[in-house]
């Protein structure tokens, strides 16, 4: 596992809130949860999504869609 | 990405091979529930499950929520049989699994059989070993052996109401189509009456999409009949919601009632059709006095990062002195002046053939069950 040097203050405050959170059994998992839910967002940012939970796209053919498309169309679902 | 989506189906030829060679395959009868978990986990509704639960999946779900991967699953999906037939079947085999009517349904490989401990599994799932609890009940009916293995559907009929059942990726291509980027999903088992509405729209003001999923299976007496559910819902939608901001597809699915972990499994199912946020309110999928009423609302609290965001909301009611629809945290007046939505006493009313307050129900709505000859299961 790798380390990271953080300022004192910023690991004191992560430590006030880890302890305020009963899911979290240790500072580690709290400060894990964190940065991963920052990557999350910037990711998502970067690929132009404005909301944090918007929908994502999935690994589907384009002939896939389109054929679910076909059937959504005539099941009056789309256009 | 979103989460993969499952989708287990045999393909056209070794379907029409099973279809004609099937007597070569030792079978099993499932139960109608049963066939609805059988096509959730080949369309991908109960993704990331490939087929039934094996020992360590099942052990993990019932004590920690957690399938043998880490991944939260709330709810042990199972298939069970008596002790003859699993003396029949050895590890590896492949079995056919046919619906009561004999109609071949699914394939599957069968990895282990193993007992279970029924107490166990209902302290875990339901938190008790109470009978009267209809889940602890259909436990205690199930047969003693568990089959885990993955599976590939052959049926893939759609009935009934095959306009209204839409597969996870099917709705998660119409709502990207519709451009929607958040959806909420919101889940029933009843006709829509005034503080559904009121949840719903909501709900709608902080997302692009509503989409209303109402649960289709087994039934008690004095429920609404399937199809009464789906035509008042389709009024409220063609009538009063607006143009493009609404799906409805159903969700064949049988309900175990086992509150906060039921609500957990709900709100993944969503995330799978594709919704970014789900509807919980009070006591969610609980029976009786079983679950404190916030229960299934604060046990999301101890899943981060589950990929779905909880929407809470508490019973809403009409006030007559706010004006117009309210919840406790919204309306300062006192308990008597508020007239709440009761399941009980609309179906009271509607038997009677006395109008319902349009304050509980639209009269649209009502016009809609009055249309049908028995809107209740008896």
């Amino acid at each position: 596992m790798a380390e990271i040097t953080i300022k004192d203050e910023i690991y004191q405050k992560l430590v006030e809130r880890a302890n305020q959170k009963a899911e979290f059994s240790s500072v580690q998992e709290y400060v894990d949860y964190i940065l991963m839910e920052v990557v999350k967002k910037i990711e998502a940012e970067e690929m132009g999504l404005d909301n944090d939970n918007a929908v994502e796209d999935e690994a589907y053919s384009k002939e896939e869609e389109e054929k679910v498309k076909e059937r959504l169309r005539g099941l009056g679902y789309i256009d | 990405m979103g989460p993969r989506i499952v989708r287990r189906f045999v393909n056209e030829k070794d379907r029409r091979d099973l279809l004609i060679n099937q007597t070569n395959f030792p079978q099993i009868k499932i139960s109608d529930e049963l066939v609805k978990e059988v096509k959730n986990i080949c369309r991908g509704v109960f993704s990331p499950l490939t087929g039934f639960l094996g020992q360590d999946d099942f052990t993990r779900v019932v004590e920690e929520m957690r399938l043998g991967d880490g991944q939260v699953w709330p709810l042990p999906i199972v298939l069970d049989v008596s002790e003859d037939e699993a003396e029949k079947i050895s590890d590896g085999q492949k079995v056919l699994l046919k619906d009561s009517q004999g109609n071949l349904i699914a394939e599957m490989r069968v990895a282990e059989k193993f007992h279970y401990d029924k107490e166990k599994f209902c302290r875990g799932v339901f938190g008790t070993f109470d009978p009267t609890h209809p889940g602890v009940a259909m436990v205690n009916r199930m047969s003693p052996v568990l089959l885990g293995g993955e599976l590939s559907l052959i049926d893939f009929s759609r009935d009934p109401f095959s306009k209204y059942n839409l597969d996870p990726i099917e709705t998660r291509i119409l709502f990207k189509a519709k451009g929607w980027r958040t959806v909420v999903g919101f889940q029933t088992r009843n006709v829509s009456h005034r503080a559904h509405e009121y949840l719903q729209r909501c709900a709608l003001e902080m997302v692009d999409g509503l989409f209303i999923n109402p649960v289709i299976g087994e039934k008690k007496g004095g429920d609404f009949q399937d199809q009464v559910i789906l035509d008042a819902y389709q009024k409220l939608i063609d009538q009063f919601y607006p143009k493009n901001r609404v799906i409805m597809s159903i969700l064949p699915l049988r309900m175990r009632y086992a509150g906060p972990r039921e609500a957990v499994f709900h709100a993944l199912v969503r995330k799978n059709f594709g919704c970014t946020h789900f509807v919980v309110g009070r006591d969610h999928a609980g029976v009786g006095d079983f679950y404190g009423p916030y229960d299934a609302q604060m046990i999301f609290d101890r899943l981060p990062g589950l990929g779905i965001q909880i929407m809470k909301f508490e019973h809403s009611f009409y006030c007559p002195k706010c004006g117009g629809m309210a919840t406790m945290k919204t309306c300062p007046h006192n308990d008597h002046d508020r007239i709440k939505p009761s399941g009980t006493e609309i179906r009271e009313k509607l038997i009677k053939g006395e109008d319902v307050s349009p304050e509980v129900m639209r009269p649209e709505i009502c016009e809609v069950i009055k249309e049908c000859d028995n809107p209740f299961f008896e």
